[in-house]
C-alpha cells in the first residue's frame, strides 16, 4: 500500500525455500519493485507479515534482515555512493561492526569474486555500466548474504556486460530472487517463475511450463523469450524439418 | 558543444588528470595541501606595488606542471576564462592612483598601474596553483588532508558524496538540457516558465535520487555513521618536497631575486 | 560575485577562513544533532544538483542576457540553515578547486559572504517571517523574492569590505558600493524571481519537500544573538583592518613611493635597528605598520630620481631574466617527462 491508498499488492502469498532461483516477471508497474522493497523491510505489508528464515520481519529483527537479504538496486549510481570502489565494498561490513582485518578480507574477497579486484581504488563514475553492476554485487557480497534479491540486473547492459553477469550469478549457492525483463536470463538462471499483473500473482510454477503457456503471456503483456520463438529465418530456410 | 557539456567535459579533464601517475601524483595530499598553503599564503602578502619579486614564484609551476604531466594549453584557457574578474577590480587602480612613479623610455609609470600589473600577477600565479595542487592531488585526496587536519566529519562526507553525485547530476543536466534545446527554435524555451519547470524536474529526480541511495545504504545496515578509511603516509620524499619548496617560497619572498640579478647584470655590463 | 585570492590581504583572508570555518564546525554538530540520516545523501545530492542547475541558463526577461541559479536561498528553504551553509559550502569549495572561481584563500570570505547569509539572515529573518501560518503561492513568491535579494544585497557589502580591508584595490569605497550594491541588486531579483519559480513549482508537485528536512529541529534557527556576536565580531575585525591601515598611510603618494623604493632602505646601513626594522617590514604580512622608521621613509622619498629610475630598470631587466629561466627550466622538464613517458 502506497502512503496515498494506491493499493500496489494483493493477496501475495509466496513461499521461497532456501537455495531456490526465483525471477519476478511482469509488465511495468505491474507491482515487481514494489514486492522487492517488502523483502527488506522498506515497506511494511497492511496485512499479513513476511518471515525471512525463523523470523518475522519486525523492528527488531530489521538490522539482521538487512544483513541476511542482499538487496542490489535497478540503478548501480545508487549504490555505489562513496568516493572508491574499495570504500563502497567496505561500507556493509563496517556498518556490521567487523573488526578491520576481517573487512578487508571480505573486501578481496568479494573483489576477487566479481573480477574487479583492479578497479578497487577508482571512483565509481570512471566504470563502464557492466563494471559498475559488478561493483553492485560487490558491495552486497561483502555482507555475506544468504539471499540475494536483484532488481533489473542486465538493463543497461552491452551483451558481454550482460553475459559476465549471468556467469557470475549462476555460480552463486545464494537462494536467487530476480525481477527482470529479460526473460532469456530467466531461462537460463530461474528454475521458477512467479508472473505479477496488477498487483496480484498470475501464475507462479516451472519457468518453461509458464513460458510455454503463450494465452498467459500475452494476458499480462509479456512476450515468449527469444530463444524459445526459434529463428524464422532458419526455419523458414529448412522447410523439410 | 553547449555551454553546460563544456563544463563537465572541463570537471572530468580535470579529474583525469588527478587520476594521471607521475612522481607528483605520489607524494602525500598532504604535503601538497601545506606546500600549497605556503606558497599562496607568500605571493599574497607581498605589497600592492610589488611585481618583480613576484616572478620567481613562477618556478613553482614551471617545474611542476611538467613532471605533473599537466598540459599547459589546459590550464591556460581556465585561467583567462577567470581572469576577468581580476581586471575588473584591477582596472580601476591606474584611473584612480596616476602619482608616475618612475618612467621608462619616456612613458610615465603610475602607481596604479604597477598595482594593477601586481594584482594580475597574483591572480595567476594563485590560480594556477590551485588549478594545479587539484590535477596533480585529486579532489578525495584533499578531502582525506582536510579530514586529517580536523574537518568535522559531517562536513568531509557532505564533501565526498558532493562529488561522487556531480558527474552523476550534471550528466542529467546535459540530458534535460539537450531535450529542451532540441525541441526549442532559437530563444524559445530558455524563458523564465520553462527554466523553472526543467530545474524544478531535475530537482524532483534529485530529491528522489537520494531516497533511493538512502534504500540502498539501509540496506547495508547504515545506521548515521560514516567509516571512513583511508591510509597515508608520509615519507622521507614528502617531507623533503614540502620542506625544500616551502623555505625556497620563504627564501623569495625575503629576497628579492630579481631585483639583485638586474643589479648585477647592470654592473657587469654598464 | 565571487572574492579571488588576488585581491585579498593574508589577514583579511584568514579571518574570514577562522569565521567560515567556525561556521562549518557549528552547522556540523547542529547537523548531527538534530537531522536524521536521511539528511546525509539529500545534502549530498542537492549539492550536485545546485552545481548542474547552475549549468543550465535561461534568457533574462526584457535584456536578452543569460543567467542562472545561484542556490543559495533554495537550499536554505529546502534543507534550513544548518545543512544549507554546509552544502553552499561544499559547493564553493569544489567551484574553487576545479573551476577556480574565487580561490583558496578567497573560500573563507566567498563561504561566508554567499553562505552565512542567506542560511542565517535571508532564511530565518525574512523567509520565514513570510510563509508563516497557511502557506500560499504569494507568500511564497514574497518570501524567497525578498529573501534572496536581501542575502545578496548583504554578500556584496561583503565583498566590498572584505576587498577594501585588504587594500589592494584603489576603488574608494562609495563608488565601489555604487558599482557593486546596484549590480546585486539586479542579480539578486532575477536569483530571487528564480528561487520563486521552482519553490512553487516543488510546492505545487510535492509539498512535503519544502522545509521537510526540519521536522526534528527546533526552528532550525540559529539565536539572534549568536548571530548578532557573529555580525558583530566580523565588523569589529574588519573596521579595525581599515582603520589601522588608513592610519599607517595618511598620505597616498608618501606611501607608495616608499613601497617601490623599499630597498634603498635595506641598503642603507644604518647600523642593527634599521636591519630589524626593514626584516620586520618585509615579513609582516600586513605590509608596513608599527616599526616603520618615518625618518628613513621621508628620506627614500627625498631620494634622488635617478636611483630610483636604476631600481626599477634592474627590476625590469632581472624579472624578465628570473622569468626565462624559469620557463627555460619548464622547459627542460617537459622535454624530460616526455622522454621518460
Amino acid at each position: 500500500m502506497y502512503p496515498d491508498g494506491t493499493e500496489a499488492l494483493s493477496d501475495i502469498s509466496i513461499r521461497i525455500t532456501h537455495g531456490e532461483s526465483v525471477a519476478v516477471v511482469g509488465a511495468n508497474g505491474a507491482g515487481k519493485s514494489t514486492l522487492l522493497l517488502h523483502l527488506n523491510g522498506f515497506l511494511k505489508p497492511s496485512s499479513g507479515s513476511v518471515r525471512i528464515g525463523d523470523y518475522p520481519l519486525t523492528k527488531e529483527t530489521l538490522q539482521e534482515v538487512r544483513r541476511t537479504v542482499g538487496m542490489i538496486f535497478q540503478d548501480p549510481d545508487d549504490q555505489l555512493f562513496m568516493s572508491t570502489i574499495q570504500e563502497d565494498v567496505a561500507f556493509g561490513p563496517f556498518n556490521l561492526g567487523l573488526p578491520r582485518d576481517e573487512v578487508d578480507q571480505r573486501v578481496a574477497d568479494a573483489l576477487e569474486r566479481m573480477g574487479i579486484n583492479h578497479l578497487r581504488d577508482k571512483p565509481p563514475f570512471r566504470l563502464s555500466a557492466g563494471e559498475k553492476r559488478r561493483a553492485a554485487i560487490a558491495t552486497v557480497l561483502s555482507m555475506t548474504p544468504d539471499i540475494m534479491v536483484l532488481d533489473e540486473p542486465t538493463t543497461g547492459l552491452d551483451p558481454l556486460g550482460r553475459r559476465q553477469i549471468i556467469t557470475i550469478l549462476r555460480e552463486f549457492t545464494h537462494t536467487k530472487i530476480i525481477a527482470t525483463h529479460d526473460l532469456d536470463l530467466v531461462l537460463d538462471l530461474c528454475a521458477r517463475t512467479i508472473v505479477l499483473h496488477q498487483g496480484r500473482i498470475w501464475a507462479d510454477g516451472q519457468t518453461c511450463d509458464i513460458f510455454r503457456d503463450e494465452a498467459l503471456l500475452h494476458e499480462c503483456h509479456l512476450e515468449k523469450p527469444l530463444s524459445m520463438q526459434g529463428c524464422p529465418v532458419c526455419s523458414a530456410g529448412t522447410p523439410e524439418d | 558543444m553547449s555551454e553546460i557539456a563544456r563544463s563537465l567535459h572541463e570537471l572530468n579533464a580535470m579529474d583525469t588528470l588527478a587520476g594521471k601517475d607521475s612522481p607528483v601524483h605520489r607524494i602525500d595530499p598532504r604535503a601538497k595541501v601545506i606546500t600549497f598553503v605556503v606558497f599562496a599564503g607568500c605571493v599574497v602578502s607581498f605589497r600592492k606595488y610589488e611585481v618583480s619579486a613576484l616572478l620567481p614564484y613562477f618556478l613553482f609551476p614551471a617545474v611542476i606542471l611538467p613532471l605533473g604531466r599537466i598540459p599547459m594549453g589546459f590550464l591556460a584557457r581556465k585561467v583567462l576564462l577567470v581572469l576577468p574578474i581580476a581586471v575588473l577590480i584591477g582596472i580601476f587602480n591606474p584611473i584612480f592612483d596616476r602619482t608616475v612613479l618612475f618612467s621608462v623610455a619616456g612613458l610615465g609609470v603610475s602607481g596604479g598601474m604597477v598595482s594593477f600589473t601586481s594584482i594580475l600577477l597574483r591572480f595567476v600565479l594563485t590560480v594556477v596553483a590551485a588549478l594545479m595542487l587539484v590535477a596533480v592531488t585529486g579532489f578525495n585526496g584533499i578531502c582525506a588532508t582536510l579530514e586529517r587536519f580536523g574537518v568535522p566529519r559531517a562536513f568531509s562526507v557532505q564533501l565526498m558524496m558532493l562529488y561522487r553525485y556531480l558527474f552523476v547530476l550534471t550528466a542529467e543536466g546535459v540530458r534535460m538540457s539537450r531535450a529542451r534545446e532540441l525541441r526549442s527554435v532559437g530563444r524559445a524555451g530558455t524563458g523564465l516558465r520553462d527554466f523553472s519547470a526543467l530545474i524544478g524536474h531535475l530537482l524532483l529526480r534529485t530529491w528522489h535520487r537520494a531516497q533511493r541511495i538512502h534504500m540502498a545504504m539501509l540496506s547495508r545496515c547504515f545506521r548515521g555513521e560514516f567509516f571512513l578509511r583511508r591510509p597515508m603516509r608520509l615519507g622521507s620524499a614528502d617531507i623533503v618536497f614540502t620542506l625544500a619548496w616551502s623555505s625556497a617560497f620563504i627564501v623569495m619572498r625575503l629576497v628579492n631575486m630579481p631585483q639583485a640579478v638586474g643589479r648585477f647584470l647592470l654592473e657587469v655590463f654598464p | 560575485m565571487h572574492m579571488a585570492d588576488a585581491l585579498l590581504s593574508p589577514t583579511v583572508g584568514g579571518v574570514m577562513w577562522a569565521a567560515s570555518a567556525t561556521g562549518i564546525a557549528y552547522c556540523s554538530k547542529k547537523v548531527k544533532e538534530h537531522l536524521d540520516e536521511r539528511a546525509v545523501p539529500l545534502m549530498g545530492v542537492l549539492g550536485a544538483f545546485v552545481f548542474a542547475a547552475q549549468m543550465i541558463n535561461f534568457t533574462i526577461p526584457g535584456t536578452g542576457s543569460s543567467g542562472h541559479l545561484g542556490g543559495g536561498m533554495l537550499l536554505a528553504i529546502l534543507l534550513g540553515p544548518h545543512a544549507a551553509f554546509l552544502v553552499i559550502a561544499s559547493v564553493l569549495v569544489v567551484q574553487a578547486l576545479f573551476f577556480a572561481d574565487g580561490g583558496l584563500l578567497a573560500l573563507g570570505c566567498n563561504i561566508f559572504n554567499l553562505g552565512f547569509f542567506p542560511a542565517f539572515i535571508g532564511y530565518p529573518l525574512i523567509y520565514r517571517k513570510i510563509v508563516t501560518g497557511d502557506v500560499t503561492r504569494a507568500k511564497l513568491v514574497m518570501g524567497s523574492t525578498l529573501a534572496a535579494v536581501a542575502s545578496l544585497q548583504l554578500g556584496a557589502l561583503g565583498v566590498v569590505i572584505e576587498t577594501l580591508a585588504s587594500g589592494i584595490t584603489e576603488l574608494p569605497f562609495s563608488t565601489f558600493v555604487m558599482f557593486m550594491q546596484p549590480i546585486h541588486l539586479a542579480i539578486g531579483l532575477v536569483e530571487g524571481i528564480v528561487t520563486a519559480a521552482v519553490v512553487s513549482f516543488v510546492w505545487e508537485a510535492n509539498p512535503d519537500m519544502l522545509g521537510g528536512l526540519q521536522g526534528k529541529a527546533p526552528a532550525g534557527v540559529m539565536p539572534r544573538k549568536a548571530i548578532l556576536a557573529a555580525l558583530l565580531a566580523v565588523a569589529v575585525i574588519t573596521g579595525g583592518v581599515i582603520s589601522w591601515y588608513a592610519s599607517s598611510h595618511p598620505d597616498g603618494l608618501e606611501w607608495s613611493i616608499a613601497k617601490v623604493s623599499g630597498k634603498e632602505e635595506l641598503e642603507s646601513p644604518d647600523g642593527i635597528h634599521s636591519q630589524l626594522a626593514s626584516l620586520q617590514d618585509k615579513i609582516a604580512f600586513l605590509p608596513d605598520y608599527s616599526f616603520r622608521n618615518t625618518a628613513e621613509a621621508a628620506e627614500s622619498l627625498q631620494g634622488d630620481a635617478s636611483s630610483r629610475l636604476g631600481t626599477s630598470v634592474s627590476g625590469i631587466l632581472g624579472g624578465s631574466v628570473v622569468l626565462c629561466l624559469a620557463f627555460l627550466v619548464g622547459f627542460i622538464l617537459k622535454k624530460f617527462a616526455v622522454k621518460n613517458g
